[in-house]
């Protein structure tokens, strides 16, 4: 599918999703609460079937969290990058797709552990890199850690 | 004390790591085994996890480079160049021919060395120490070549944003051939000390296996992925610097084992060989590098770049809101995704398998890490 | 003709029994006895461990140690001081009594086997009628020292490597033993000095056809798995278990095992030359006594300790080659493969031997 023609499947599923086109990929930014739905779509259907999921990341933004999805099908050879936009972004949560994408169980640990984004569903939403009782969300620009990181 | 009712076995846990000969860094694998046989291995990772996405939002993208190397130390040059492409992408710098061609020739001699001690180490994991002493005798060459034209034999920092730090020296195209000639010839006593060996096929031949369609939905690239099948080498899906003018075969096995993992690295390596060969002769001459502002500000926006690294896909997705730093700087690390299809290929191995399949993985913690 | 040691160990005898009474000679011949062995004992492992060094320095292209004396010949007698100043460490959960008395039993299984081996014409301290029964019967004793240690260490690691490890010297006694008997039939003794002097007319693996040779071969494989070397070293398995059964030992404990590990390389290698290459007798071809002649020129401990470096060096050149088998194919190896080729092939010896075909 062409990029005109995702947009038009995208937005036919979901309409609040806004469009950007970037210099590579397709961009469409959602709510949140659609992801799960949208996110099952576009693995299995027929005409899309995203089934490489080659990055996961959250991003934090002044008012609210975005997690970023970066798909490909491995079959068209098409590319989209799906940002789920949190509501809140104290306690972010968004549903899980790593029964979607088996890779997803990783990466959405390393966001939890980073932003605190909470993935509901999730089978073992533990940190991953840091130890289990630290406390805050180091990703966050609001961290702060006046010994470990110098702002200049 | 307790009475004993029964005679069923129980499950037990063993730590493997931090310390331990293979887990090839600080990785700490729980497993939870039945006698010899693995239950469940379960990776604890962050031992030495340096927040290198957090120190990329207070640096310049001049200086991001130099992080990029300390994460997949065995393929610096190539992370470095993903850091480069992204930034010369936001730019809309396009570099001289000169830069790209160098770029992929020590691209490629970067590989050739990586997977030279991944065989080493292979061989070592499974009881053949002899193996690693030759695979460091050939890629001395290589790091030898690396210090003369940069002054560093492991974290090199060749690369900079629109071009390369310095020129080739002199001696460069003579020695590469040299090493190419000297390759070709040591390459096949590779496959008589190893490939050949019954012992080798025995342990590497069935063991860890994983589908096609598990390779893809766990996000393994690499020759780990391509040895189940999965065509997923972006030097020939989206190609970069001179790749689109060479001519290699992407290596591609059905099986996903670990033989099918290994043999896809060896031949890669002829691959690679090849590929430095087209190029060596034909270094256009030019400029090495685009004079780019001393404070380097991206337009703001998104810009995703992916390049294939020793190990699999290495992208670096660069958030920019027109600063001098990355407002979100991500690394997706081949190792990372590789490393989570880990306990799918271990469960109903043996403890020996695991370490099989740990070495056809090929991780690199620092590159899982960051 | 060959020098004949008894007549040197009669004299001191003789001796000693002049000066003496009775019950001292008897004290004073052990404590000589027990000095030479000793003796003998480190010389061997100083000289193998520097050995195996460097034949394994020479197999991956490098030199080796260089440094300690010439071409790095006393690096063993430093690596020794070292081993005997470093602190000697035990886990707090050891059982202590079995933890420190497990390096002593392997050490000792390996001292005593030794103690059978005939090294030259009547150099032996022992010459039992069952010499190659009690050889194999001591040196399997070994393998109770590596389950203590592996159990007494109170570590998952070492236990799966003891576990191993008996699992391993059980299966594989069974090939070295048959493999020996194959011999055995032809020599109707389970003498080792009667096995020597029977070869005085050429060896067992030239008088004993195919069945000879085949039969060296299973020895060579069975007593490399015997001795837990690799490919066969799934006690220790360095990439797997860290050390296997030894993970919690250092120091001179440490070095015991390491110690035991050359001694047993010697004692199968010193089986293995007696019962096929000869022992310590020259070569010799049947009855062509001018050749024959010339070849006794040659003294018979060097004959032995050459046949002996032989086989060593094949089994370090196993070691460096090849990679570590897994324990499923270890155990298939022994029971589907090399038993039944055992049996089969001692039935044909025995057939050879009914016929008389044998040499």
């Amino acid at each position: 599918m062409t990029n005109e023609e995702l947009q038009t499947f995208i937005s036919n599923l979901d309409s609040t999703a806004e469009f950007e086109e970037g210099p590579q990929y397709l961009n469409a930014t959602i709510e949140a609460s659609g992801l799960r739905k949208l996110a099952e779509e576009l693995k299995n259907n027929d005409q899309t079937s995203f089934d490489y999921l080659f990055c996961l990341t959250g991003v934090d933004w002044p008012e609210f969290m975005t997690v970023v999805y970066h798909l490909k099908s491995t079959q068209h050879n098409h590319a989209v990058v799906i940002k789920a936009k949190t509501k809140d972004r104290e306690n972010p949560n968004v549903d899980t797709v790593s029964d979607l994408w088996q890779t997803a169980e990783f990466h959405e640990r390393e966001a939890y552990d980073f932003y605190g984004i909470i993935f509901n569903n999730h089978p073992d939403l533990r940190r991953i890199f840091l130890e289990d009782d630290r406390e805050g969300w180091p990703m966050r620009k609001d961290f702060e850690d006046p010994i470990n990181i110098i702002d200049y | 004390m307790e009475e004993v009712t029964s005679l069923e076995s129980q499950e037990y846990f063993i730590n493997m790591g931090p310390q331990h000969p293979s887990t090839h860094g600080v990785l700490r694998l729980l497993l939870s085994l039945d006698g010899e046989i693995i239950r469940k291995v379960e990776p604890h990772l962050g031992y030495i996890h340096r927040s290198i996405e957090r120190m990329c939002e207070y640096d310049s993208y001049q200086q991001i480079v130099h992080l990029t190397d300390r994460m997949d130390y065995l393929s610096c040059h190539i992370n470095n160049e993903a850091v480069c492409l992204g930034v010369e992408m936001g730019l809309e710098v396009e570099v001289p021919e000169r830069v790209k061609v160098i770029r992929t020739i020590i691209s490629e001699l970067n590989r050739i060395s990586s997977h030279q001690l991944w065989w080493g180490v292979m061989g070592m994991d499974l009881g053949a120490i002899t193996s690693f002493l030759y695979g460091f005798r050939d890629r001395e060459m290589i790091t030898d070549i690396f210090e003369e034209t940069c002054g560093a034999r492991l974290t090199m920092n060749y690369n900079i944003p629109g071009g390369l730090m310095f020129d080739i020296h002199p001696n460069f195209q003579k020695r590469t051939k040299e090493f190419v000639e000297h390759f070709k010839k040591t390459l096949p006593e590779y496959d008589d000390l190893l490939s050949n060996n019954v012992i080798f096929r025995e342990r590497t031949v069935g063991v860890g296996k994983i589908s096609k369609e598990d390779a893809i939905s766990f996000g393994c690239t690499g020759p780990t992925g391509r040895a189940s099948g999965f065509s997923c080498d972006v030097r020939k899906h989206d190609p970069y610097s001179a790749y689109p003018q060479v001519d290699f075969k992407e290596i591609l096995a059905e099986e996903g084992d670990c033989f099918a993992r290994y043999k896809c690295r060896i031949d890669e390596m002829w691959e690679s060989l090849s590929i430095i060969e087209q190029l060596i002769d034909n270094i256009p001459e030019g400029d090495y590098k685009v004079q780019t502002r001393a404070v380097i500000k991206l337009p703001a926006g998104e810009y995703y770049q992916k390049v294939e690294t020793a190990r699999g896909e290495f992208g670096v997705y660069i958030i920019s809101n027109g600063a001098k730093s990355p407002y979100r700087l991500k690394f997706r690390s081949p190792g990372f995704s590789n490393l989570s299809a880990l306990n799918k290929m271990a469960v109903g191995g043996k403890i020996a398998d695991l370490v099989a399949i740990m070495s056809t993985i090929d991780l690199v913690i620092p590159d899982i890490d960051r | 003709m060959l020098y004949d040691f008894n007549i040197l160990t009669d004299n001191i005898h003789q001796y000693l029994t002049g000066v003496l009474p009775p019950v001292w000679v008897m004290l004073v011949e052990m404590a000589l006895v027990a000095v030479a062995f000793l003796t003998f004992f480190t010389l061997l492992g100083l000289s193998l461990v520097y050995i195996e060094r460097k034949v394994s320095a020479f197999f991956q292209l490098r030199l080796g140690p260089m440094r300690v004396g010439f071409w790095g010949t006393a690096q063993t007698i430093a690596d020794v001081i070292k081993l005997l100043f470093k602190e000697s460490t035990m886990n707090k959960y050891a059982d202590k009594f079995l933890f420190n008395l497990a390096p002593f039993i392997i050490l000792t299984a390996a001292v005593m086997a030794v103690g059978a081996i005939p090294f030259a014409n009547g150099l032996h301290a022992l010459d039992f009628d069952i010499g190659i029964l009690y050889v194999t019967a001591v040196s399997s004793i070994g393998v109770i020292g590596i389950l203590l240690a592996g159990w007494s260490s109170n570590n998952k690691y070492s236990l799966i490597g003891a576990m191993r490890s008996g699992a391993q010297i059980v299966s594989y006694e069974l090939s070295v033993g048959l493999s020996l008997l194959t011999i055995i039939v032809l020599t109707g003794s389970l003498q080792l000095s009667t096995i020597v002097e029977s070869q005085a007319n050429g060896w067992w693996i030239f008088k004993g056809h195919i069945p000879a040779v085949i039969a060296f071969i299973v020895f060579l494989i069975a007593s490399t798995a015997e001795t837990n070397r690799a490919p066969f070293d799934l006690a220790e398995a360095e990439s797997e278990l860290t050390a296997g059964f030894h993970t919690e030992y250092s120091g001179m404990k440490f070095s015991f095992f390491f110690l035991a590990e050359f001694a047993n390389m010697f004692v199968v290698a010193a089986i293995g030359a007696t019962v096929f290459f000869g022992g310590w007798m020259p070569f010799h071809i049947g009855n062509w006594a001018g050749f024959n002649a010339v070849m006794d020129y040659i003294p018979p401990v060097i004959w032995f300790f050459g046949k002996v470096s032989v086989i060593i060096f094949i089994m370090m050149w196993f070691r460096w080659t090849f990679p570590r088998l897994r324990i499923d194919q270890l155990l298939t190896l022994e029971w589907k493969y090399l038993l039944p080729i055992n049996l089969v092939n001692i039935l044909l010896m025995a057939f050879i031997a009914l016929m008389g075909w044998h040499f």
